[in-house]
């Protein structure tokens, strides 16, 4: 029997070596497993809070409301309804959390209206375009146009 | 394109991955040629093909980790590691391999080595022997034969093991439903006979290699035995790559003229010239010649080291056709990118060299630790050419 | 009832959500410093979109919107939102080998509209596409990540843990719609997050925000009185490469053939 064990000694020695290895391993494995993971489905739970930590950078439309309500009249009465504050004038979260001290950008208001009605063959056909330049004749789109009310 | 597949996310590196685990499974499944099959012939390639699967293996996860963004999480994956992705359950199906089945399939080969040096060895080198031993320096004919019993059975499960190894990197692409260049379920199956061959080629080459740098006599018998397997081994795996190419051509899915369009503008250099004609047909051309005509023992040595030469290079090429070609193309099936791979960039042509070179510097290391083949050790010339 | 009361009806009922929702997220924004969501409860919603591609005029607002919201790099290939234009030139159709395959372009994803280059002919067909993430429910992405590093959160948004992504890449490789890239900033994968920061606190995501024609549309499916079910069972609906079976939550509206 002794001589059984002795003769098997190392392989003994060999499977403590992997259970030792095997208790290390999950010992680390408890230790460092981030919490909340597992809380939700296989990912740190902690991560869904992560996505929501960012300040909004667009305002959205009901802010601007709030200052600007002759404009948002006006847009709501005329073909422009439908369009938000920020989709010409940019992002404005910080210009809306400053009370107006952060400025919005300058608008290059040819370049801007020619985003969306310039004629291209891939638009909608209901989506108002024109050739800018046939159109215009040299003149500025906001020489005729009031951008927040825009039909003549 | 879509926008975001302007540049391709797997480099050079992630095609070395699998050829580096195609070398170490199969050289292990030449090695267990011998210990489960009883294929005495190439008996005196075993240890050396343990010992070159163990070099590349410690090598493999290189090119994985050059590559992540962040390396120092990759431990995440025996952290967390999401069931339902091949990428996690490699952590394991590595660490099983490497741990339960080679190390101690070496282990208890050298046994006997280790012990009679861990008593003679001179200098510090002796410590490293002594760790080795695990304290148990019992070398008994009982105990040798209890170890000869228990490699065995490791060698059994070691074989399936290697299968997993290296299948499951080719079930990582084949799973990838996105991409039609890698989803079938015929992936795993090719790149698992792919590694065969390729690790048959490496144990050829460097048994030829070691034989020629230490003076001792090639065993042409073996040799014969390893030529016969990369040639078989080479047939069914031919067999298979046409099969999936056969089977694409002859469904015509969607994807069909975008990919036919890739493989006969951007990859017609490294798939049609590189990995079928010099990589395939020729290896198989000169192997066959082997097998079907009477040629001279040094005709033979020419031809097998030139088509183990040509398969290594065939069987990389197989690899960048997979990886890079699967990007080269968008998934719209309208467009195509191109591949730029830097130089002495983190994931460049420069690292994929030295990793290329690194296992051969480590075999060396472990061949001076574990030598080979002690019974072959005299200085014997190699005789003059026959 | 006819076509423009329903419209108007519709378009109402939008305007009041909005309204209402978006006077809850004022003093969020108000805040003006980055917070989680408090009271905001994530088994009451449960996320998608509606695309009305018929609506889209290709003025890349959206895309321009979502690279300032989400602070995503410059540069066409790292989009988490873009627009495609397709043009499919006339041809024979009596002869169907000679169909064309579309032409498809991208330029800087959108962001800045579309120069007009093809010309006006009969026959041909053109529209624009807006693509994104579809938080599928059956996300290949979420299947492949190794570590658990991308997943779907239970009300329906598929999002990226930086904190733990290794930077593999198989998530990349595995979605279908290509809506993934490496942020080369952190190495680690970035992608649509349905501006969960948003929506968590009541405002609808950035590129909804500026769509001037209404083109998209965010939609929560779990509340009886959002929009969506209205347009869901009142248009054709589709999704991008239904045969992968993704779940995908993104519903296309004049969807053509064409579109990958």
């Amino acid at each position: 029997m002794r001589q059984r064990f002795r003769d098997t000694e190392h392989l003994v020695r060999l499977a403590l070596l992997f259970a030792a290895g095997t208790l290390v391993f999950v010992v680390a494995r408890a230790l460092l497993v981030p919490e909340g993971f597992g809380e939700y489905g296989h990912f740190r739970s902690g991560a869904m809070v992560d996505n929501q930590l960012r300040e909004p950078v667009h305002a959205g439309r009901e802010a601007c409301r709030e200052c600007h309500g002759d404009a948002a009249a006006a847009l709501a009465a005329g073909g422009h309804a439908g369009v938000g504050c920020e989709s010409c004038h940019g992002a404005l979260g910080a210009h809306a959390r400053s009370e107006g001290e952060v400025k919005p950008a300058e608008l290059d208001a040819a370049a801007l209206c020619s985003l969306c009605h310039a004629r291209n063959v891939a638009r909608p056909a209901r989506q108002p375009q024109v050739d800018v330049a046939e159109h215009a004749e040299g003149a500025a789109c906001t020489d005729c146009h009031e951008a927040h009310a825009p039909a003549l | 394109m879509y926008p975001n597949e302007l540049e391709l996310q797997w480099s050079v590196l992630i095609a070395l991955y699998p050829f580096i685990t195609g070398l170490v499974a199969g050289a292990f499944i030449l090695a267990s040629l011998e210990r489960v099959f009883n294929l005495e012939a190439v008996r005196p390639t075993y240890r050396l093909a343990l010992l070159t699967a163990l070099a590349f293996l410690i090598v493999a996860p290189l090119p994985l980790q050059l590559h992540l963004g962040h390396p120092e999480r990759s431990f995440e994956m025996f952290l967390t590691p999401h069931r339902s992705s091949a990428m996690a359950m490699f952590g394991f199906v590595y660490l099983w391999y490497l741990l339960a089945v080679l190390v101690i399939e070496i282990w208890l080969e050298y046994r006997p080595y280790i012990v009679e040096r861990a008593q003679t060895a001179a200098g510090w080198i002796r410590w490293f022997y002594r760790a080795a031993t695990l304290g148990s320096y019992n070398v008994s004919p009982r105990a040798l034969r209890i170890d000869d019993r228990l490699g065995r059975f490791v060698t059994v499960i070691g074989i399936p093991s290697a299968f997993l190894l290296h299948g499951y990197v080719g079930f990582l692409f084949g799973s990838i439903k996105a991409n039609p260049w890698w989803s079938t379920p015929l992936m795993p199956i090719v790149f698992l006979f792919s590694a065969i061959v390729s690790g048959i080629a490496a144990v050829l080459l460097i048994y030829i290699g070691y034989c020629l740098v230490h003076g001792i006599r090639l065993d042409m018998p073996c040799l014969d035995a390893m030529g016969k397997f990369l040639f078989y081994a080479f047939v069914v795996d031919f067999g298979l790559e046409m099969l999936d190419l056969v089977h694409r051509n002859y469904e015509a899915d969607e994807s069909l003229k975008t990919l036919n369009f890739m493989v006969e503008t951007r990859l017609f250099t490294s798939q049609i010239v590189i990995q079928i004609i010099i990589g395939t047909l020729a290896p198989l051309l000169l192997l066959g010649l082997t097998q079907l005509l009477t040629l001279t023992e040094s005709a033979r040595k020419g031809l097998y080291t030139t088509s183990a030469v040509l398969t290594l290079i065939g069987i990389f090429a197989m690899r960048w056709n997979v990886v890079i070609g699967g990007q080269l193309f968008s998934k719209s099936f309208l467009g195509f990118t191109t591949y730029k791979m830097g130089f002495a960039t983190r994931e460049g042509l420069l690292p994929a060299l030295v990793l290329l070179v690194l296992p051969i510097l480590i075999l060396w290391l472990l061949v001076r630790l574990f030598p080979p083949m002690l019974d072959q050790e005299a200085e014997t010339p190699a005789g003059p050419p026959s | 009832m006819s076509v423009d009361r329903r419209k108007f009806l519709v378009e109402a009922t939008q305007f009041l959500i909005l309204t209402g929702a978006a006077s809850e997220a004022w003093p969020f924004v108000a805040e003006g410093h980055p917070e989680a969501a408090p009271g905001y409860d994530v088994s009451r919603h449960w996320w998608a979109m509606f695309i009305d591609a018929e609506k889209c005029i290709g003025c890349g607002r959206c895309v321009e919107a979502c690279k300032t919201e989400n602070d995503v790099p410059d540069g066409a290939h790292y989009s988490r939102t873009w627009v495609e234009r397709y043009y499919i030139p006339a041809h024979d159709v009596t002869r169907p080998e000679s169909e064309p395959s579309p032409h498809v372009d991208s330029p800087e994803a959108g962001r800045y509209g579309f120069r007009e280059i093809y010309p006006k002919g009969p026959g041909a067909k053109a529209f624009f596409v807006p693509k994104l993430c579809n938080h599928c429910t059956h996300s290949p992405c979420v299947q492949v990540c190794p570590v658990g590093a991308t997943f779907e959160s239970p009300d329906g948004v598929v999002m990226v843990d930086k904190k733990y992504c290794i930077g593999c890449r198989y998530c990349v490789q595995a979605c279908p719609y290509g809506c993934r890239f490496i942020d080369p900033r952190t190495n680690t994968v970035d992608k649509c997050s349905l501006c969960y920061h948003r929506i968590t606190k009541g405002l609808t995501t950035a590129c909804c925000e500026v769509c001037p024609t209404g083109a998209r549309q965010l939609g929560d499916l779990k509340n009886p009185d959002d929009p969506i079910h209205e347009l869901l069972s009142t248009h054709k609906v589709q999704v991008l490469k239904p045969n992968m079976a993704t779940g995908a939550k993104v519903y296309y509206n004049g969807l053509d053939a064409a579109v990958r």
